[in-house]
Order: structure tokens, then C-alpha cells, then sequence
């Protein structure tokens, strides 16, 4: 109905311009940060500013560098939400030189290399993410437990202690702050089930632990589902559209469950993949980049679904607990091909025939 | 005296065979883990490049046209060899530590490109200064990516200097930072990658910077020839 009650133009478009939509992105991420704070301490709002600063003034140099309007570039506030992003995916108690460096690379090798925002081949965030899990896997896997299962606690100071030095006040290192009131070391719910599979155990037996009630991930689960409800706001929004997070999820879905019905004591239930590790947030604010995703609603789906396929199979079969970060890398590059072949029907011409029946015609 | 000059500038600059040819671009990303590896395999890749193009160029009047790459590649297949058991028998460690690239000299697309290009239509002299200049231009790419690579990775400059140049050599060895956190990325293949577009990027830098200020001081000139020109 609204649609035939169009007027005649001029028309007053939408005012949001690249720095709204970006800014929008960020205030989604809200929840999921406050959650993610509360499971896991101020050290991730430490880590996010790191990133962030590091980002905007890594971007201001080079496009200083490059002799374009910085003031410009900075506001619209896309090295803000690389930023963001990366900050939410490392530890929250990683070194600071970690947050730098990823946020540097980010920036300058994967973006402004390229020719700044809309240039850019790959997600900054990812393939810095990337970058740091190959470099320093020691520091990019040591993830806390949730606080209600730390044996020490530690207050803000303690973390940005820890941060910039590697201990906190009163002189424990991260690898004690990592041993939960059982005295094991303790790992995310995809980390775990990893190790326990290799260690021969079930996945019913490895789902029986502290950091996991079933398939619901002490700390880590609630962090998805906030992510989710700022996804779902985002979509409400119309800034990103729906395809790419159904499509990637359910791929994801459809290919857990392929396995899980295949061997349910090998590989996780689809439940399982869904709420714990980053399958949410990647793909509700990761995959969802304009810039490196598919740029046709069919493309898009294309895109989503093979991200989500490779989630699985990567998580399942790769070295690496959670694979989101690789799997939008890998289809980041295939992107090109994609728009190839998605190539929507120009308005006025006729859908696209095979050159055989071109042929056959008179 | 002027085309040896024209030859350094262009094995080392111009059309330097790591960084405008990209040839030989395995080896390259896959030895420069070190400054010493990068120095070794640049050094025995000079060697090759020296007696092949010498060779290519005595024999150039005496080979079939028809089956001159088949010879090319016989010849630089000898020179390989010889290097190789030379290796073997002075830097064994070194030996081992480059591996599979030294007999994969035979396959660098720099040296069969040189005796293609140049030697095969030379007089030897300029052929063997030809693959001197261009043997060390690609040296040269070799040691700094293996400084850029071994300086992020590990913190230290020249380590293992001792297998290539004999036991006082240890102490070049520079550390310049210790961490127990190495920057993986930079040893590993992608950091290879990475380092090499900086090092092309950086060529192309200081070209264009050249150009403009060649730009600039020619139009200096024509413009004080308008100004007399009017004054008169």
C-alpha cells in the first residue's frame, strides 16, 4: 500500500550518511559490550579503547600521509568500528602492545593500503584478528573464565595492571588469573569441547563441565544473545539487511546438524554452534561489512551461507577453536566472483539466456 | 665504461629481478627468514647467474636457436650443481638451513630470463657483469627482506652469521630487542608476502619522488628561459 502512495519527486531521502550508519553499528554493539563486561570483566572495555584509539590515529596518519581530508575520513567513524570489533574479539587481559599492533595492521595493511574505506578487500578487523591468532596464539587464546568462576578477583585497576604489565597489583600473572575454583585452567565452551574430543572424551561428557550447563555457555552464551538483540535492532534499522545473517546461520545450522545427525558423540549439536563461540556477532556485525561483503541481495546469500558452512567445517576439522574470522576472510576473497555472477537484470533488458539458446534463435 | 654503469643501475634498480621483474619470487619469499639465509641463497644465486650467463654467452654463436633453452637450462643445471657441493662442503649447516632451494636455483626464472635476455646476445664480458649486477641487485632484496623479517621476528639482526662466514662471524650477531612473544606472522609465508609488497611499494615511492623533482628542475629551466626571453 505505502508503495503506491509514493509522491512525485523531489523526494526527501534518508539523511544517514556513511558516519550515522557506522555510529548505529557501534551503539548496537552496546548490550553485547555490557555483557560481555559484566561475564568478563573491565578488561574488555580496556582492550575496545585501546583498539579504538589506536585505530582513529593510525587512520588520521595515513590519510594525513596521503595528503586526503582527514577530518573527513575520521568522522565517519568506520576506523572507529574496526576498531570496536577487534577490541570485542581479543582477550580482555591481553598485553596492550597486542591491541596496538592489531589495530595498526588493521588499519594501515588492510585498509588504507588499499585505498581506505570502500577500497578495501578484506574485513580490517578480521584480518587483523587473524594476524594476531597466527603471531601470538598465546596471548590471543587466553581467555578468561567468567568472573563468578575466577578463584581470584581483580577490580579495574588490577586489569589495567595486568594489561600494561602483565600482572596484576597484588603480582598474579594472567595464567593464574585463568585457573578456575576447581584449579583447572579454564577455556571458552569451543576451546574445551575441542580439547576434549582430542582427549578422547564425548561431546556429552566434554558439554559436563563448570563453564558449560548443557548446551549453554556459562558467560558466553548470554554474550551471544545480547549481540543478537543488537543484531536484530540493526536489521529493525534497515542498516544491514536480512540476508547475509539468516543465510550464514542458517548454513551454519544446516551443516551442524548434517553432522550431528551423522555422529552426535563427535560433533556438536546445532544448538550448541549457535550460542556459544562468535557465530552471532559475526553474523549480525562482522559479515555484514559493506564494503567486503557481497553487494547483491542474491550475492549475499551466496556470501552468508558459505561463511556459515565454513564455520562448521573449520571448527570441526581446523586447528583453531572458532573459525568466524577465517571463514569471512576466505569468502571476503571469493566476494569478486561472487557480484560476477549475481550480476542483477538491468531494469529494460531481458534476463540473461546461454549463448546456445542465443543460437538456436532464428 | 658507460654500459657497465647502465648494467648496475639496472640489476640493481631499474629492473632489479626481485622487485620490477618478480622473478625468482619462491625462493625469495621462502629463505629470507634471516638476513644470513637471505645473504647465502643470494650468493649462490649470483654464483649461478655469474657462470651461466658467462657460458650462454661463449657458446651464444654456436647454439641451434631451436633448442638453445633445453642448453640454457643444462648449462645453469651444472652451475647449480657445482654450487651445491660446494655448499656442501664449506657451509654445510647453511646447507641444510636453505634445503630444497639451492638445487631450486635451477628453476629461478631470474637467471634463465638473464640468459634469454641478455647473455645470449652479448659479448661475455658485459654478460658477466650483467649477472654479477643482477645477482647482487637480488641479493640485495634478499638481505634487507631477511633484516625486515628477521628483526620482527625474532629481534635479532645476522644471527647465524657463523654458517656462512666462519666462527668469528658470531659475533655480528645483534639483538636488538628480546621477547618472549616472537611476531609470528613476519617468519611465517604471509609475513614474507607482506614484506615484499612494502619493499615494491617503497621502490615505487622513491621512483615517483624522483620523477617529480626531474619534473620540477626541468620546468626551472624553462621557465627562466620565458622570463629572459621577455626581459629582453
Amino acid at each position: 500500500m505505502s508503495k503506491l502512495s509514493v509522491g512525485s519527486s523531489p523526494h526527501h531521502h534518508n539523511q544517514r550518511d556513511t558516519g550515522a550508519v557506522m555510529r548505529l553499528v557501534m551503539y548496537a554493539c552496546i548490550p553485547g559490550i555490557l555483557m560481555q563486561t559484566w561475564f568478563f570483566g573491565v578488561g574488555v572495555l580496556i582492550q575496545i579503547a585501546l583498539c579504538m584509539v589506536t585505530a582513529v590515529v593510525t587512520e588520521a596518519l595515513i590519510v594525513e600521509l596521503r595528503k586526503k581530508n582527514t577530518e573527513r575520513v575520521i568522522k565517519d567513524s568506520s576506523a572507529a568500528l574496526a576498531g570496536l570489533l577487534l577490541g570485542i574479539s581479543i582477550p580482555p587481559l591481553a598485553p596492550w602492545w597486542i591491541a596496538v599492533i592489531g589495530s595498526f595492521f588493521a588499519i594501515a595493511l588492510v585498509k588504507q593500503v588499499y585505498g581506505g574505506l570502500g577500497f578495501n578487500m578484506f574485513n580490517p578487523a578480521m584480518a587483523a584478528y587473524i594476524m594476531l591468532l597466527i603471531s601470538f596464539p598465546v596471548q590471543m587464546t587466553a581467555w578468561l573464565p567468567p568472573v563468578s568462576l575466577t578463584e581470584q578477583s581483580f577490580t579495574f585497576i588490577d586489569a589495567l595492571n595486568t594489561v600494561f604489565t602483565g600482572f596484576t597489583t597484588d603480582g598474579y600473572s594472567i595464567e593464574q588469573l585463568r585457573v578456575g575454583y576447581d584449579g583447572l585452567s579454564m577455556a571458552t565452551p569451543l576451546d574445551h569441547l575441542k580439547t576434549q574430543l582430542i582427549e578422547g572424551y564425548t561431546v556429552g561428557e566434554a558439554l559436563s563441565s563448570p563453564i558449560m550447563s548443557g548446551n549453554w555457555g556459562l558467560g558466553w552464551t548470554p554474550v551471544a544473545l545480547a549481540y543478537l538483540a543488537g543484531g536484530l535492532l540493526l536489521l529493525k534499522l534497515r542498516v544491514i539487511n536480512w540476508h547475509i545473517p539468516v543465510s550464514m546461520i542458517g548454513a551454519a545450522m544446516a551443516t551442524s546438524f548434517v553432522l550431528f545427525a551423522a555422529d552426535s558423540s563427535v560433533y556438536g549439536s546445532p544448538a550448541f554452534h549457535l550460542i556459544n563461540g562468535s557465530l552471532i556477532v559475526g553474523a549480525f556485525f562482522i559479515a555484514t561489512d559493506p564494503v567486503s561483503a557481497a553487494t547483491t541481495n542474491r550475492g549475499r546469500l551466496i556470501f552468508g551461507a558459505a561463511i556459515g558452512f565454513w564455520i562448521i567445517v573449520i571448527r570441526t576439522w581446523g586447528n583453531y577453536p572458532d573459525a568466524v574470522a577465517f571463514a569471512v576472510v576466505l569468502m571476503n576473497m571469493a566476494v569478486p566472483l561472487i557480484d560476477y555472477y549475481t550480476r542483477p537484470r538491468t531494469y529494460g533488458h531481458k534476463a540473461k539466456t546461454s549463448s546456445i539458446h542465443n543460437n538456436e534463435e532464428p | 665504461m658507460n654500459h657497465y654503469k647502465e648494467l648496475t643501475v639496472q640489476g640493481f634498480w631499474k629492473n632489479n629481478p626481485a622487485v620490477v621483474q618478480l622473478l625468482g619470487l619462491c625462493p625469495l619469499l621462502a629463505v629470507t627468514g634471516t638476513v644470513v639465509n637471505g645473504l647465502g641463497l643470494g650468493l649462490a644465486t649470483t654464483l649461478v647467474l655469474l657462470g651461466s650467463n658467462i657460458t650462454v654467452s661463449l657458446v651464444r654463436n654456436f647454439v641451434p636457436n631451436e633448442i638453445r633453452i633445453p642448453i640454457f637450462v643444462m648449462v645453469i643445471a651444472t652451475f647449480v650443481t657445482m654450487v651445491e657441493l660446494i655448499m656442501h662442503a664449506f657451509t654445510f649447516e647453511l646447507y641444510l638451513a636453505l634445503g630444497i632451494f639451492i638445487p631450486l636455483i635451477v628453476t629461478n626464472c631470474a637467471i634463465i630470463g638473464r640468459a634469454e635476455a641478455y647473455a645470449s646476445k652479448n659479448p661475455v664480458h658485459f654478460a658477466a657483469f650483467d649477472g654479477l649486477a643482477m645477482g647482487l641487485g637480488f641479493t640485495m632484496i634478499l638481505v634487507v627482506l631477511g633484516g625486515m623479517r628477521e628483526l620482527l621476528g625474532f629481534g635479532t639482526l645476522f644471527d647465524g652469521a657463523e654458517l656462512l662466514l666462519g666462527e668469528w662471524a658470531t659475533s655480528l650477531r645483534i639483538e636488538v630487542y628480546t621477547t618472549d612473544a616472537n611476531f609470528l606472522l613476519a617468519i611465517l609465508p604471509p609475513g614474507a608476502f607482506l614484506g615484499m609488497g612494502l619493499l615494491i611499494a617503497a621502490k615505487n615511492i622513491i621512483d615517483d619522488v624522483i620523477e617529480k623533482r626531474a619534473q620540477q628542475s626541468q620546468q626551472k629551466v624553462v621557465q627562466r628561459a620565458r622570463v629572459t626571453g621577455t626581459d629582453l
